[in-house]
């Protein structure tokens, strides 16, 4: 078992089953009732116990062991699932979490504390903690059995007996393999294999010779009853004995199927389940789908000067050549974006937990409803996303909703809501954090801002200008500070984020009702639908989502605006920026120069160029590390013929050229 | 002698006794490279100037699909601007960065071979006599009756990286 592979495979595997197992006690959660869940659960520690003992992660086998154990009495009925049962085994699974990750790790004390509390849940849940000894006693049995040489000749098959063995209780099963003949006289349909099994049940000794009833004339059938022990027995001491059995099977692989697979009637619909799942996906490596999407990348470029050469030679078939290479390669393309999207469901699953945690902390009732977690954005977007929303959430929770009693009082229900919705809009997914708590305190918002001298006093603002004022790092209107939030820290983080992700945020708050908080994120950071342009030599591209309009700057205007640059549009004055001027370019402005009218939140913001070549897509690639101080630059892509033109970054720029002319101002 | 060799920086030669390079030409002086840093020896390609970004590292190339810095050694070395010829090359190399690989192109003039330099016939820059700032070589190698530049790109790349001087564009 040291191969590296299977152990990666496990952890991922496991991690999988973890997230599973969270999602349904989280819904379990939300309704205690809910049978389905509780087998969800169960199914799920069960195949962690299983392929973690497989893989030779006995701590963790053994201490899964005691969740399963829990969940399969509430599976039975025998304790109701309660609030208190899911926070304990949501932090056992926390912990199952570090236990596979460093198995050697030690984590005694903390599973023992863990173990403590999740027997007290139980014992709660019965209400008297006395159901420990009322339980049935349990009885471990030895069990040899053998099955006549040609038995599945005649029909009978092994398994489904395993099984029925397995439904009895506890079971280990392990496979005596010593009559085995060589391969030159293996007959495949002859049986030759016979069981070890030990069992651990409350039922008599004739439901297992039920279980053989209709093989017991010509099997061998051995049953020997070992040591008789309370039915709590498997909640406490039972780790050590189930980790060396665990072990057994793992040393016979190839009986390894038939040992493990029946020890519960559940495990194979689990595995079936799985292995209907795997048909469907393949997991892959994030970074080869980048290597792929490099790849076509560059076999666009290709692909691009051979239609140039194809356009400019007269030879018809190269020509039709070029055009199918052309519709392949854009297929190619697109089919290569689906691929790197996923839904965002994978990233607001992860709030359910936070906002559990949450409530448990503020001791406030949120209830958290999500929705279009269908909406598929770029993978390395939802990444990156799962920080800033953190500290949405947070915000929401800790800030935005009141305590029960206040929202009594003011007349709303006890339970604060926070909803997370993503939607697709345009080449952009919006993703709204919404609650109905308190909303933002403008008052308090300009106090605090003055008073750190963000804004002049008896400043005008807009609504929207105060409420980005809350992103600005240090800032928070929280007077207390608290374990969750209020240190200032955390919504310039959301911030900065949202800009290096060439996304926009946008605050709306009604005070008393809550507050709203969309972040626009362009659909993916990989490809970009571009505006691009000529200044001097160079070759730029202007992200279309900034884009308003464009228009041609006048002789007149461009001699009057010696002075003052502005441009009026439609009765409005917009500034502007000469790009050549910016960029140093010392080349002499084309006849007629163009403005690209842009938009950066709030502002609109002329750019002049000296030509405007037509809209481009194209895929981005990112600015080398030499370059990080260059901030007018938000990547690069690489054009038609091979030449790379850098992306502007708008935001940056306009910022840039505003420190220009105050230099130009401070020194005319 | 003696005393001078022993101050060659360990960070290059890490214990070695030789050590393979590619050797080339920059404005008349002959430099080498670790070989094994060398990705690529490109013709020219067509440069695309970066606004802003220092002179060092003053416009990017498209190297197989992926966009990456020319860097211009001889701005770090303050040496003239030499006419492009038949033989200019771009040699890309990976070189790291906080931690981080970066591929990046430096232009040359000419580039020669793949060859063997000892590290007995190394001798660490003379604090007097030499224009260039002593921290950005890291040997000197005789070799014949020339010296081999073997430049510390780390600190050349860390200088230009953390200060440098904006470039101002031409055409």
């Amino acid at each position: 078992m040291s191969f590296p592979d299977p152990i990666a495979v496990f952890r991922t595997e496991a991690a999988e089953l973890l997230e599973q197992i969270e999602a349904g006690l989280l819904d379990l959660n939300v309704n205690l009732g809910d049978k389905d869940q509780v087998d969800a659960v169960f199914r799920g520690l069960h195949t962690l116990k299983g392929s973690g003992a497989m893989f030779g992660f006995e701590a963790l086998a053994a201490f899964t062991h005691h969740c399963e154990t829990a969940f399969d009495r509430v599976r039975k009925g025998e304790v109701p699932a309660t609030q208190a049962l899911v926070t304990a085994v949501l932090e056992a699974k926390d912990h199952m979490r570090a236990l596979v990750e460093t198995p050697t790790g030690d984590f005694e004390a903390r599973s023992e504390y863990l173990l403590a509390n999740l027997r007290q849940a139980v014992e709660g849940a019965d209400g008297s903690g006395a159901t420990a000894a009322a339980g049935p006693a349990l009885t471990l049995y030895k069990i040899r059995f053998s099955l006549p040489q040609n038995a599945m000749a005649n029909g009978t098959n092994p398994l489904p007996l395993l099984d029925e063995l397995a439904e009895l209780g506890e079971c280990r099963i392990v496979a005596d393999r010593s009559r085995i003949p060589s391969l030159d006289q293996l007959f495949p349909t002859d049986l030759h294999l016979s069981w070890d099994v030990e069992l651990l049940t409350a039922e008599p000794r004739s439901a297992i010779e039920d279980v053989f009833i209709f093989v017991m004339d010509e099997m061998e059938l051995d049953i020997q009853e070992k040591a008789v022990a309370p039915a709590a027995a498997p909640v406490a001491p039972a780790p050590a004995p189930v980790a060396s059995q665990m072990q057994q099977p793992a040393e016979a692989p190839v009986v390894a199927r038939p040992a493990m697979a029946p020890a519960s009637p559940t495990a194979p619909a689990a595995n079936d389940a799985k292995s209907a799942k795997a048909s469907e996906n393949v997991r892959v490596p994030a970074e080869r789908l980048d290597e792929l999407m490099d790849r076509v990348g560059e076999l666009v470029i290709a692909q691009s000067r051979l239609s140039q050469l194809a356009g400019g030679s007269g030879d018809l078939q190269l020509r039709a050549v070029s055009e199918d290479v052309e519709r392949l390669s854009g297929e190619l393309r697109d089919t290569m974006m689906v691929l790197r999207m996923v839904p965002v469901a994978q990233l607001f699953g992860r709030f359910r937990r936070l906002v559990h945690d949450l409530a448990i902390e503020t001791g406030k009732t949120i209830e958290l409803v999500t929705e279009g977690e269908t909406t598929e954005v770029d993978k390395s977007v939802i990444e990156r996303l799962a920080d800033p929303l953190v500290h949405l959430v947070r915000n929401s929770c800790d800030h935005g909703l009141e305590p029960p009693e206040e929202r009594v009082a003011a007349g709303k229900g006890a339970a604060g809501h926070i909803s997370l919705s993503a939607r697709q809009q345009a080449g952009e997914v919006i993703i709204t954090i919404k609650d109905d708590g308190r909303g933002i305190n403008k008052d308090r918002v300009r106090a605090k801002a003055e008073a750190s001298g963000l804004i002049p006093a008896n400043a005008s603002l807009t609504d929207q200008e105060l409420y980005q004022l809350i992103f600005q790092p240090g800032f928070s209107t929280a007077q207390t500070v608290t374990n969750l939030s209020g240190r200032g820290v955390g919504m310039d983080v959301v911030k900065r984020t949202i800009d290096a992700l060439r996304g926009t945020i946008n605050v709306a708050s009604h005070p008393g009702l809550g507050s709203e908080i969309s972040l626009a994120i362009p659909l993916t950071l990989a490809i970009i639908d571009g505006l691009l342009v000529r200044v001097g030599a160079g070759r730029y591209v202007i992200p279309l989502s900034a884009v308003e309009e464009c228009l041609e700057l006048s002789v007149e205007e461009d001699m009057r605006s010696r002075g003052r640059s502005f441009i009026s549009l439609r009765d409005s004055l917009v500034p502007f920026i000469r790009l050549r001027d910016l960029f140093r370019t010392g080349t002499k402005p084309d006849q007629f120069q163009k403005v690209v009218v842009i938009s950066t939140g709030s502002e609109r913001v002329g750019l002049v160029v000296d030509q405007i070549i037509g809209d481009h897509q194209t895929v981005i690639k990112g600015m080398s590390k030499l370059h990080h101080d260059v901030t007018t630059f938000s990547g690069a892509t690489i054009l038609g013929d091979g030449d790379v033109a850098l992306i502007l970054d708008v935001g940056h720029l306009v910022a840039e050229g505003q420190q220009q002319e105050a230099h130009l101002r401070a020194a005319g | 002698m003696t005393q001078a060799a022993r101050k060659i920086s360990e960070e290059i030669w890490g214990g070695r006794e030789d050590l393979e390079v590619l050797t080339f030409d920059i404005a008349g002086e002959m430099f080498a490279l670790e070989a094994f840093i060398v990705q690529e020896i490109l013709d020219l390609l067509p440069e695309t100037v970066v606004p802003g970004a220092k002179a060092f590292v003053g416009s990017v190339i498209n190297f197989r699909g992926k966009v990456i810095p020319l860097a211009d050694i001889r701005l770090a070395f303050g040496m003239d601007a030499t006419r492009t010829t038949i033989d200019s090359r771009i040699i890309v190399i990976v070189i790291d960065i906080d931690g981080e690989p970066v591929l990046t192109g430096i232009r040359t003039d000419k580039v020669h071979e793949v060859t063997t330099l000892m590290r007995a016939a190394g001798e660490a820059p003379p604090s007097v006599g030499m224009r260039w700032r002593p921290d950005f070589i890291d040997c000197l190698v005789k070799r014949g009756s020339e010296f081999i530049i073997v430049p510390n790109l780390q600190a050349i790349f860390t200088a230009q990286h953390d200060h440098g001087v904006t470039a101002h564009n031409h055409g």
